[in-house]
C-alpha cells in the first residue's frame, strides 16, 4: 500500500471513532433515540476488512455498523442522520442505528436479529455464484451470533455449496454483556472446523493484519476455493450500547485492551514509524475529521423528519390490485386522499 | 380444454416461468432426487429438465428462506420450497423479520422477488404436522399472500407470483393437490389481490378461500336441491385482501358466512368478518356467521381428526341454520 492509501486507512480508523464518541453526546443529549451500539475499539475490523475488498463486493453485517457503512464509504452526513431519524438518512430514517444500508455501496446492512443475517449472506454469495458475477460476499457477525441455528445453516450451506464467502467473527468476548466463555462449547476456530472450512485468526486490534487476512481468504473465494472462516480478536471500548452500564467487565480488562488501541498503534508502529506522516499531519487530520463529524451533526440537526405522507412507502415494491383495501395500507383519514385507487404508491 | 391436477397445473407455472426467465430457481428439502422430485411431487422432473437450477437442500428451513431472501437481493428470483407450512415455524424470523421488511425498513432500496411455496393440509399426521397458519401470514404487512383454491387459479397465480418483485407467500394445500380441474393450454395470469366468484347465487354469501372454496362448492350443491341457492367468493389473495366482490356480494343476498379451515379465535374469519359490518352493515340482515377448525392441537385418531376440521357438511349446517332463522 502506498503512502496516501496508509493515511486514508488512518482517516477512516480516526472517523469512526470520533463519529461514535459524538454519537454518544448525542444520544445522551437525546437527538438519538433506542438502541446505539457504537463500535470503539473494533475500527480496525472494519477498516482493514473493506480495504481488501472491491467496490462491487456484497457486505452484510450486524446491528454494530456505523463503522462499517462509514468504512464502505456512507458519508457521515447521512448516518448521521440516520441516527437523528431524517429524512436525508441512509434509510429515510426507517431503519435507524441497527439498520443501515447503502446499496450503491453494496452495503446491504444492518441486521438486528442476532445470526439472523448469515443466510442473507450466503443467498448473496450464491446469487453471485449462480450468475457468475465474481462477487465475493464478506459477513461479520459477533462472537454472540456463533450458538444460533442460522450459523451452524449458514456454514453448512456454504460449505455444501462452495459458496465464495468470507464469514467473519469479530470476537470482542462478549456476547451483550456473556463471556465467550460463559456462551461458547469450544473455542472459536474449532466451529469452523466442523464445517471443514478454512480458517483464520486474526488480530483485530492491527488494521494491516484484518486487511492482509482479508486479502488472503477473499483471493480463495475469487478462486472458487469457497468459504472461509476469520476468528477477528478485537474488543468493544464501550458497553453492548449506551443503554448498557457496562458493570460486568473488569475495569482493568478494558484498559488492557486499549493500551493495544488500533488507531495509537497505527499511528505509531507504520505511519510515524516509517516516517509516512509527520505528528502535525496526524493533528490535521483528527481536526478535519471532527469538522466533519460536526458538520454531520449539523446537517443530522438540520435535515427534516421523513414526510408522514411516506409512511406506505415501500412496503411492497410492486403494486397489485386492491392494495388500498389491504389491512397494510389502511391509514389515517387524512393521508388516504394521497393514494391513488390503483394502489400505486411507492 | 384438459383437465390437470393442482399438482400439474403447479408444476406447468414453474417450467414455463424457468423457461422464460434463467434467473428463476427452486430450492427446497427433496425437491430433486426424493421420490422423483418433491416430497409431494409438483417439481418432478424438473431438476433433470434445468440442470443446476433446481437443488435439495440441508433440512434447515431457516436457511432455505434467508438463503433465498439473499438470492433475491442479489438478482435471483428464487421459489424457495418448504415442504409443509408446519415447518415455516422454523424460518418465522427470516419471514417475518427479514423477507417482510427488507424493501420498507430500507427504504426501497431493497427488493425480495422470491416466492415461498408451502402446502397447508392434514391426513392423520397429527398436532404439529397438520396445522393451518394463514392469518398468521395475512397479518404481516411486507408479504404477499395467496391462497389458490383450483388449478387454473393455482397456475396462473404462481407465474404471477414468480414475476412479482415481493416476496410471496403461496399456500397450497395438501388435500388438493390431486384434484382436477380445467386449465388452458395458452400462457395466462391471474394477478395478485383479486378475489374470485366460484359460484353466482342469490340467497347467501360465502367468503372463503383454499380447501373450504372446494368444500363450500360441495356444499353449495346439496343446498341447491334444498333450494338455497348460495354465492360463493374465493378470496385467492390473502394479503391484499380483496373484500370488494364480498361487498358487493352481500349488497344481493343480505347474508353472509365466513368459512376457514384454521382456529376460530383471532382468525383470518374475525377481520373478514369485522370488515363486512364496518363496511357493509346496512345490507345485513343477520349476524355474520363464522364456520372455522376446532381449536385444539389436531389428534392422530380417524374420528376426533374429523371432528377438528371443516368440511361441507359444516357449511351446509351453518347455511341452513343462518336461512332457517327469522331476524
Amino acid at each position: 500500500m502506498d503512502k496516501e492509501n496508509l493515511v486514508a486507512l488512518y482517516r477512516q480508523m480516526v472517523l469512526i471513532r470520533v463519529f461514535e464518541d459524538r454519537a454518544a453526546e448525542m444520544y445522551a443529549k437525546a437527538k438519538i433515540a433506542g438502541f446505539l451500539h457504537l463500535y470503539n475499539g473494533q475500527e480496525a475490523v472494519a477498516v482493514g476488512s473493506v480495504s481488501a475488498l472491491n467496490p462491487d463486493d456484497d457486505v452484510v453485517v450486524n446491528y454494530r455498523d456505523h463503522g462499517w457503512a462509514l468504512a464502505r464509504g456512507s458519508s457521515a452526513r447521512a448516518v448521521m442522520a440516520e441516527l437523528f431519524g431524517r429524512e436525508t438518512g441512509t434509510t429515510g430514517g426507517r431503519g435507524g442505528s441497527m439498520h443501515l444500508v447503502d446499496v450503491k455501496n453494496r452495503f446491504w446492512g444492518g441486521y438486528a436479529i442476532v445470526g439472523g443475517h448469515l443466510p442473507l449472506a450466503a443467498g448473496l454469495a450464491a446469487a453471485a455464484q449462480y450468475l457468475k458475477t465474481g462477487r465475493i460476499t464478506l459477513c461479520s457477525m459477533g462472537d454472540g451470533s456463533t450458538n444460533i441455528g442460522t450459523f451452524h445453516a449458514a456454514m453448512n450451506w456454504a460449505k455444501l455449496w462452495n459458496l465464495p464467502i468470507i464469514f467473519m467473527v469479530e470476537n470482542n468476548q462478549y456476547a451483550m454483556g456473556t463471556h465467550y466463555d460463559v456462551h461458547s462449547a469450544v473455542p472459536m476456530i474449532q466451529k469452523a472446523a466442523g464445517y471443514n472450512m478454512y480458517a483464520e485468526e486474526v488480530d483485530g486490534m492491527d488494521v494491516m493484519a484484518v486487511r492482509e487476512a482479508v486479502c488472503r481468504v477473499a483471493e480463495r473465494a475469487r478462486k472458487g476455493e469457497g468459504p472461509s472462516f476469520l476468528n477477528v480478536i478485537t474488543f468493544r471500548y464501550r458497553g453492548h450500547s449506551m443503554a448498557d452500564p457496562d458493570v460486568q467487565r473488569d475495569k482493568a480488562e478494558i484498559a488492557r485492551w486499549k493500551e493495544r488501541d488500533p488507531i495509537t498503534r497505527f499511528a505509531t508502529e507504520v505511519l510515524l514509524r516509517r516516517n509516512l506522516v509527520t505528528p502535525k499531519e496526524l493533528e490535521d487530520i483528527q481536526k478535519s475529521v471532527e469538522h466533519e463529524v460536526e458538520d454531520a451533526i449539523e446537517f443530522a440537526d438540520k435535515s427534516p423528519e421523513p414526510p408522514l405522507e411516506s409512511l406506505y412507502h415501500y412496503i411492497y415494491q410492486q403494486p397489485v390490485r386492491n392494495m388500498q383495501i389491504a389491512g397494510s395500507l389502511i391509514r389515517p383519514p387524512t393521508l388516504a386522499r394521497d393514494i391513488p385507487a390503483n394502489g400505486k404508491h411507492a | 380444454m384438459a383437465e390437470i391436477t393442482y399438482r400439474e397445473a403447479l408444476k406447468r407455472a414453474l417450467r414455463e416461468e424457468m423457461q422464460r426467465d434463467p434467473t428463476v430457481v427452486i430450492w427446497g428439502e427433496d425437491v430433486v432426487a426424493y421420490a422423483g422430485g418433491g416430497a409431494y411431487g409438483v417439481t418432478s422432473g424438473l431438476a433433470k429438465e434445468f440442470p443446476g437450477r433446481v437443488r435439495d437442500t440441508p433440512i434447515a428451513e431457516e436457511a432455505i428462506i434467508g438463503v433465498g431472501i439473499g438470492a433475491a437481493m442479489g438478482g435471483l428470483r428464487p421459489v424457495c420450497e418448504i415442504m409443509t407450512v408446519n415447518f415455516t415455524l422454523v424460518a418465522w424470523d427470516q419471514i417475518v423479520n427479514h423477507a417482510a421488511k427488507q424493501s420498507h425498513m430500507f427504504n426501497g432500496q431493497i427488493k425480495v422477488p422470491m416466492v415461498i411455496r408451502t402446502p397447508n393440509g392434514h391426513g392423520r399426521t397429527a398436532a404439529t404436522h397438520s396445522q393451518n397458519f394463514d392469518a398468521w401470514f395475512a397479518h404481516i404487512p411486507g408479504l404477499k399472500v395467496v391462497a389458490p383454491a383450483t388449478p387454473y387459479d393455482a397456475k396462473g397465480l404462481l407465474k404471477t407470483s414468480i414475476r412479482d418483485d415481493d416476496p410471496v407467500v403461496f399456500l397450497e394445500h395438501l388435500q388438493l393437490y390431486g384434484t382436477r380441474g380445467e386449465v388452458p393450454d395458452e400462457e395466462y395470469l391471474i394477478p395478485i389481490g383479486v378475489s374470485d366468484y366460484k359460484r353466482r347465487g342469490k340467497d347467501l354469501t360465502i367468503v372463503t378461500w383454499g380447501r373450504m372454496t372446494m368444500e363450500s362448492l360441495k356444499a353449495a350443491r346439496i343446498l341447491a336441491e334444498e333450494g338455497v341457492d348460495v354465492e360463493i367468493v374465493d378470496l385467492r389473495t390473502l394479503r391484499p385482501l380483496d373484500l370488494s366482490l364480498a361487498f358487493e356480494s352481500v349488497h344481493k343476498t343480505n347474508r353472509a358466512i365466513v368459512v376457514e379451515e384454521g382456529w376460530r379465535t383471532a382468525g383470518l374469519g374475525a377481520e373478514i368478518a369485522a370488515s363486512l359490518q364496518e363496511q357493509a352493515f346496512n345490507d345485513l340482515d343477520a349476524p355474520i356467521a363464522r364456520v372455522a377448525g376446532l381449536e385444539v392441537p389436531m389428534p392422530y385418531a380417524k374420528n376426533l381428526e374429523r371432528a377438528t376440521l371443516p368440511f361441507a357438511e359444516d357449511v351446509v349446517a351453518a347455511v341452513r341454520a343462518m336461512m332457517q332463522k327469522q331476524y
